[in-house]
């Protein structure tokens, strides 16, 4: 049976009304985080072609890389990385059967938010 | 009344036509990437910025090699699952399939750019 062109309806309000809670804030910004990782890959596999080429071509990905932009955009890789990272152990761990009362839920949540700035900051000093 | 036998349904494997495979494979790679990725990221940290040389030399040992490979492999099979279900999420008809399938080719060229870099560099 042909689909019938579809009508234009109206949509009830939802992100401009509904009030942020951090169970939906917490999923959301893991979804954004695992997205945006694809960026850092990319960095990563430029940056190991150049080291397999050449030195000169080398220089200029590192350089590029290791630039304000380039050192801005790592940042945000590992924050990204750290956050998909603690909010991943948190679905490993619901999905055990564990912690999925909501203030449970809610107190891992914030401990991703939190925990992934520090560990980001943690790997800077480290490396 | 029900069009779907028991058999139809076990064998379409659910609404998400995916069974369990889907969730075990993140559940799987979720773990092992637990423990690869800590040890990716000083390795690579630790490298950037520090020259051809010594990048040459980190990638020729065999532990650096070895987690930076695994993270490549196992990140991107994961990225590809993951991406997949988002763009699932998003987009019907021939949008998705098109973007699926450039996601998949993508990972696996990513993949295979990095390990052939890795193999240049470490043999």
């Amino acid at each position: 049976m042909a689909s019938p062109t579809p009508r234009e309806r109206p949509l009830s309000p939802h992100l401009s009304i509904y009030r942020w809670q951090i169970p939906m804030l917490t999923s959301i910004l893991n979804r954004l985080a695992g997205m945006a990782l694809i960026g850092g890959a990319l960095a990563v596999v430029w940056w190991l072609g150049a080291a397999a080429t050449s030195p000169g071509y080398f220089a200029l990905v590192d350089g590029v890389i290791t630039s304000v932009p380039g050192d801005v955009v790592m940042v945000l890789s590992v924050w990204a990385l750290w956050y998909h990272y603690l909010a991943g152990l948190r679905h490993l761990y619901f999905d055990a059967g564990h912690g999925l009362d909501i203030a449970t839920a809610e107190k891992l949540g914030l401990a991703c938010i939190i925990g992934s700035v520090g560990l980001a900051a943690l790997t800077l000093v480290i490396i | 009344m029900r069009y779907l036998t028991d058999r139809k349904r076990a064998e379409g494997r659910g609404a998400a036509r995916s069974g369990t495979v889907h969730h075990w494979y993140m559940q799987v790679s979720a773990f092992g990437l637990a423990l690869i990725v800590p040890t990716f990221v000083f390795v690579f940290g630790r490298a950037l910025g520090g020259g051809h040389e010594n990048a040459i030399a980190t990638f020729g040992r065999p532990v650096p090699a070895i987690a930076t490979a695994l993270a490549l492999l196992v990140g991107m099979q994961h990225f590809r699952r993951g991406a997949q279900v988002v763009i699932e999420d998003y987009t019907r008809k021939s949008t998705r399939k098109v973007l699926i399938m450039c996601l998949i080719v993508l990972s696996y060229g990513v993949t295979a750019t990095g390990l052939f870099a890795l193999a240049k560099i470490a043999l």
